[in-house]
């Protein structure tokens, strides 16, 4: 479903070093990145800030082209063939809304349905469905900007979903969530997995949602890529007491 | 298209206030006209035209620069999507990112512009007595000049790809050269007008074709068939426009977070 061979980005920054001269001066975000996805697998994609993970991601959805390798979503290059592989992925950003500040959620959905040419009757069954999974109803009438956080949150989940596609991918989707919020989206999440089969990538700083949802993880650390296997894995790379945040740390600086 | 629509009925509550917008864009721009009228208080001639000339030339130019700017004016507001983060959810879409900046909160007043500049245009073209064997050109120049002018835009928005900090810069392309083709080009410096006509061919929306139209030499001394080539460099400014923008795209580098 996702295919990643040796992709690289990198950002060039131009810092003033005096009057007239500029200095050149290179940022590689993510280098010599290989993995792949099936479908049906849930991936939680962790690292410290700054690791690659938001580049990665909007490599993933065309949003950023790669300065050097290939990616494939989907069977498709994202940045080549952006508006077919939009009609097969949904995208969330924890820190961003993709809908519209000054219109009601409801009309949020209706533009997404006309973007995506969602036929009426699916968009209607979909939308019902999400309504009643993401208990959306009490505030479908409101305008995005007054929506509290998790209402947000779940609202973008439902916009990301309307077109069922059949690889989501998230980036920090439970950043700032209370308790109740991030329990509804992660059984949310999971069920969306179990029961539709939708490959979900998500990247995140708790370990809960790796902990509860995810079957496989990756870490990626200064743009590359230090640990791909199952939490059973993750958690044998270090002594048997640690806490699963130990064990993260522990990779996160370069393996102790 | 159905997209713009929906945001005109979403945004649009208020019909009352579009409508006095409208109103309001006419009369501001009906302001241009009258600068051309005072002028023609005190001259007989400008750069050699007389006055229904001059209003062929301001309504011809204003047609497609209005038209342009109605429907895509809006990707001229690229940099602030680019740097609110917004550009990213447009790329997510299935739909043409050109298109849907062009119609994020697409307004209806631009209309006002069209309308005058079409005023002008109803006002000159019958004291002008055109043959039919030279009127045929006036519709085409207004879609020539309009793809020219969107064109134009084009660019200025894939500039914005580099600039994020200085949409002005742009800006003065598009805006300026609609200031620009109001008036004979034979009033400006012979530098400036082999510049709009090879460089950026401003002179191709409506200055050349109308010299055919009005049937009048070239002040310049420029090739007769240059008044026939306005399809020729609409279609190469495209090409050349619809590329930056695709070059745009790829150097695009979100914002960092
Ligand atoms: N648009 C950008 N321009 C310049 N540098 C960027 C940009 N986006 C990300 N970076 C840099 O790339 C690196 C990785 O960033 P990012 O992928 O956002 O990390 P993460 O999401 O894991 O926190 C950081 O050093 C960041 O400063
Ligand atoms: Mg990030």
């Amino acid at each position: 479903m996702i295919e990643v061979e040796r992709a690289g980005r990198s950002f060039t920054h131009r810092r003033k070093a005096g009057v007239l001269r500029r200095e050149r001066h290179v940022v590689h975000a993510v280098r010599d990145l290989t993995f792949s996805v099936a479908p049906g697998e849930f991936v939680g994609y962790l690292g410290p800030n700054g690791a690659g993970k938001s580049t990665t991601i909007k490599m993933l959805t065309g949003i950023l082209t790669p300065t050097t390798g290939r990616v494939r979503v989907a069977g498709l290059d994202p940045s080549r063939r952006r508006t077919a592989l939009a009609r097969r992925i949904g995208v969330v950003f924890g820190q961003r809304t993709t809908l519209w500040w000054d219109l009601p959620l409801r009309d949020s959905f209706e533009l997404v349905r006309h973007l995506y040419n969602v036929d009426q009757g699916d968009f209607r069954r979909r939308l019902a469905e999400l309504e009643e999974l993401l208990d959306l109803g009490s505030f479908l009438h409101i305008p995005v900007r007054q929506l509290s956080l998790g209402q947000r949150m779940r609202g973008d989940l439902a916009a990301a979903l309307l077109h069922a596609p059949s690889v989501l991918v998230l980036d920090e989707p439970t950043i700032g969530l209370d308790v109740v919020s991030k329990a509804a989206l992660r059984a949310f999440l999971r069920e969306l997995n179990a029961e539709r089969g939708t490959t979900v990538l998500l990247t995140t700083h708790d370990l809960g949602d790796v902990e509860r949802l995810c079957s496989r993880v990756m870490v990626i650390d200064h743009g590359r890529l230090s640990f791909d296997g199952t939490l059973g894995d993750l958690r044998a790379t270090a002594p048997e007491e640690s806490s699963i945040e130990d064990v993260v740390a522990r990779l996160y600086t370069g393996g102790g | 298209m159905l997209l713009a629509w929906t945001w005109m009925r979403a945004s649009y509550q208020y019909p009352l206030s579009a409508a006095m917008m409208t109103v309001a864009s006419f009369v501001v721009n009906a302001l241009d006209i009258a600068a051309i009228w005072v002028i023609f208080a005190h001259v007989e001639r400008l750069g050699g035209f007389s006055l229904p000339e001059v209003m062929l030339l301001y309504g011809t130019a204003g047609l497609s620069f209005g038209l342009a700017d109605l429907l895509f004016g809006n990707v001229d507001r690229l940099s602030g999507h680019i740097r609110s983060g917004s550009f990213d959810t447009v790329l997510i879409r299935p739909v043409s990112p050109f298109v849907q900046v062009a119609v994020d909160r697409f307004s209806v007043q631009r209309f006002g512009r069209v309308l005058q500049a079409a005023v002008v245009l109803a006002l000159a073209v019958p004291q002008l007595d055109l043959t039919a064997s030279r009127a045929w050109m006036v519709p085409v120049m207004i879609v020539c000049g309009f793809a020219i002018f969107v064109s134009v835009f084009t660019l200025g928005a894939a500039l914005q790809f580099l600039l994020t900090d200085a949409p002005e810069v742009a800006n003065a392309f598009t805006y300026g050269g609609n200031q620009l083709t109001q008036y004979p080009l034979s009033i400006y410096g012979g530098e400036l007008v082999r510049g709009v006509t090879f460089v950026l061919p401003l002179a191709f929306v409506n200055w050349q074709p109308a010299l055919f139209v009005l049937d009048r030499d070239d002040p310049l001394g420029l090739p007769h068939w240059l008044r026939f080539a306005s399809p020729l460099a609409a279609l190469l400014l495209g090409l050349v426009a619809a590329a930056a923008w695709r070059a745009g795209i790829r150097r695009y580098r979100s914002t960092g977070s």
